[in-house]
């Protein structure tokens, strides 16, 4: 079929500009929306010294990274690189082919930081280090791009957990980090591979309820948000009209042989519609009573198309051309 | 066991699993509800599209049966072949199909060449908000009661995809409700129209709609997408797919598609949307007084939203000059049932002045309702999603 399209060479030139304008626009469509979705990958909650908390499939007390997947969509994290060393930023690559590795929408992963990369994809080749700062780091799959990092304080103490206030959010309502140190204790539940909120309710939903009881409010903002969209929308089409017609008037002056600026200074009726000179002609042809005079004479002839699939317009690779 | 026990304890077994051993009030009065469907789109013509699909799938969905035996027949039992099909509805991916076939069939013309019309369109949606109003005074929370206002939008798509979001266990009341108001729309608007109308403003004469060029009909999609979709991100998937299958439509190279959309693509979804809207009015979840309520509810909704169009006609007409005056009958046509509200307007139109053809000017804000509707879910949906 391909042949068949390019049997001339200056068409076969011009679909492979076309060809290679699509495979530039899919790589960067490609490297995009990865780069997006990467992106949406937070380190959620960390525990440096493990001696009684959750226990890793061997049954060991190790220390633990908590990754959180921020956005709404599945998130492939394969090739990811974690590190404890900003000189270093391809300490562990998170390894291909684990179907682990894809992290649901809005959920976690738990990475054991134990040092021992052999007992599996989770296992990190780093440890983290109790008593002093602990830098930690999520590079892209370039080792260059930084997606998230942290810095946990060396204060923390056994078990407890450095983790964010709300998952995935990066910083509070001050514009402050939004991290905190979790010790079990009162609220400050110590979350691995689970929310560190627990959303009962719909916090919108709540809002509403309370601040806008008979919905006037509401009703005021979702008009004044469909009004203002629809007559967005108007003002735009009466720009584009404006310009439309200026144009389409130009084009038939000089498919005329008019010049615009010479049919500028004559002036025009503003709305030409043609109303004015259909009913000119109309009073001419009336007044002037020329009526068509038909011959009366009704010819029928039988017309006999040979039918062959090959001129079938079913066959045809498009259905209606254009013209 | 005796050969004859056990042919008497199979039998026994299998009349336990018999609708007729099953059945109950609730069952019969849902089957009334869904013959009288059939019945209105046969006899009365009362859009025959929706209510068939919708009426037989009442039926297929109050059959009754044994719920504990594990039959896996049932449109909530998980797996089931309804229940597949279902997910359409509820995973809410039919509304947006059906939107591009709407896209693909709409003329947008009328509306490019009178712009001020969209906001008959805009000023419509009143009647979702209206109705939002008075949902809340009814005890509703406020995610159900927009899931329930949608109705005055009067647009079957748009109810189903929003109460998917915002109120899954209301769905089928919302989705059956819109879409017999929908149908009801000869008998609900003339006499609101009639209301609120002066005999002189029903004969007042619209200029004819200029012609609108090729290229602008193409570039309409394409804007009408971005402008609405930045300002109702929320709104995408029905704008989206709205304005793409109008771009298929107008783009004149896409023909095939754009057939495809409008015909075949939207006849498959209509017939998957309608039957599945009707099989999930399962009696023991559809027979409630919620329900009553959200009847009585899209009833209202729908009242106010037709009252609003006119009324706004008639504001906007104190600031038009004279010759640019808008008839107030095409008012009504601000709800996004399309074409019928508009054909109404005509029809009325031509009851007062037999000359005075108001289909075309109509079909402005009647589309415009549609992308109205889409943006107030929009709206409903970013603020209580």
């Amino acid at each position: 079929m391909v042949t068949f399209l390019c049997n001339t060479p200056f068409p076969r030139v011009k679909m492979k500009k076309k060809l290679t304008l699509l495979l530039v626009a899919m790589v960067a469509f490609a490297t995009v929306a990865s780069a997006q979705g990467r992106r949406g990958l937070r380190i959620n909650e960390v525990m440096v010294v493990n001696d009684s908390s959750v226990v890793d499939d061997y049954g060991r007390h190790s220390a633990w990274i908590e990754l959180f997947n921020s956005t709404y969509a599945p998130l492939e994290i394969s090739s990811v690189y974690l590190t404890v060393n900003r000189d270093s930023t391809k300490m562990y690559p998170v390894p291909l082919g684990d179907v682990n590795t894809e992290i649901p929408p809005r959920q976690h992963v738990i990475f054991w930081a134990d040092g021992e990369p052999s007992k599996g994809t989770f296992h990190t080749s780093f440890k983290l280090t109790p008593g002093q700062d602990n830098w930690i780091g999520i590079y892209d799959a370039d080792g260059l791009t930084l997606i998230d990092e942290v810095l946990i304080p060396a204060s923390m103490l056994p078990n407890t957990s450095y983790a964010r206030k709300i998952d995935g959010v990066k910083y509070d309502e001050n514009d402050a980090e939004a991290w905190e140190v979790r010790d079990g204790s009162g609220n400050k539940y110590i979350t691995p591979s689970s929310n560190n909120i627990i959303k009962d309710t719909n916090n919108k939903v709540e809002m509403f309820s309370q601040q806008d009881e008979d919905g006037f409010g509401m009703t005021i903002m979702a008009m004044a948000i469909v009004f203002s969209a629809l007559l967005l929308l108007c003002l735009c089409f009466y720009a584009i009209s404006k310009i439309g017609a200026s144009v389409n008037r130009r084009n038939k002056e000089r498919s005329h042989g008019i010049d615009p600026s010479e049919a500028a200074v004559a002036g025009r009726p503003e709305h030409d519609t043609g109303e004015e000179i259909a009913a000119i002609v109309m009073a001419l042809h009336e007044h002037l009573d020329t009526h068509d005079q038909e011959s009366t004479i009704l010819t029928i002839n039988k017309v006999k198309r040979a039918y062959s699939p090959w001129s079938s317009k079913i066959y045809s690779l498009r259905e209606t051309p254009r013209h | 066991m005796q050969f004859s026990d056990f042919i008497m304890q199979n039998l026994s077994e299998f009349w336990h699993l018999t609708g007729f051993y099953n059945a109950t009030w609730q069952h019969f009065v849902m089957l009334a509800v869904g013959l009288f469907f059939i019945w209105l789109a046969i006899k009365k013509d009362f859009e025959p599209m929706l209510l068939v699909p919708i009426g037989f799938g009442m039926l297929i969905g109050n059959i009754p049966f044994n719920t504990e035996a594990g039959l896996e027949i049932g449109i909530y039992e998980e797996g089931s072949v309804l229940n597949i099909l279902y997910n359409g509805v509820s995973a809410g991916w039919y509304p947006p199909l059906i939107f591009l076939g709407i896209g693909a069939m709409t003329d947008f013309s009328a509306l490019i060449a009178n712009p001020k019309l969209m906001l008959i369109g805009a000023a419509a949606q009143f009647g979702i908000f209206g109705a939002y109003m008075v949902a809340l005074l009814l005890g509703f929370a406020p995610d159900q009661a927009g899931a329930i206002a949608i109705i005055g939008g009067a647009d079957g798509p748009t109810a189903i995809f929003l109460s998917s979001k915002l109120a899954p266990n209301l769905m089928g009341a919302i989705a059956v409700s819109a879409y017999s108001y929908m149908a009801l729309v000869p008998v609900i608007q003339p006499p609101l129209m009639r209301l609120f109308t002066t005999k002189k403003e029903r004969l007042i004469k619209m200029k004819p709609a200029r012609a609108v060029s090729q290229n602008e009909k193409i570039i309409f999609p394409i804007v009408g997408m971005l402008l609405t979709c930045f300002v109702v991100p929320s709104g995408l998937p029905l704008l989206g797919m709205l304005f793409f299958g109008n771009l298929l439509r107008e783009c004149g190279v896409c023909t095939r598609l754009a057939k495809t959309a409008s015909n075949a693509l939207t006849d498959i979804v209509t017939i998957l949307l309608g039957m599945t809207v009707g099989a999930s009015t399962q009696a023991s979840e559809f027979l409630t007084a919620e329900t009553i309520g959200i009847f009585a509810l899209g009833f209202m909704a729908f009242i106010i939203a037709s009252s609003s169009g006119v009324l706004f006609v008639k504001l906007f007409n104190l600031i038009l000059p004279k010759s640019k005056k808008i008839n107030p009958l095409i008012g009504n046509a601000g709800v996004s049932a399309v074409p019928m509200s508009a054909r109404i307007s005509n029809n009325l139109g031509l009851e007062y002045d037999p000359s005075n053809y108001l289909l075309m000017h109509a079909m402005g804000p009647n589309v415009a309702g549609v992308i109205g509707s889409a943006v107030a879910a929009g709206v409903l949906l970013g603020f209580l999603a």
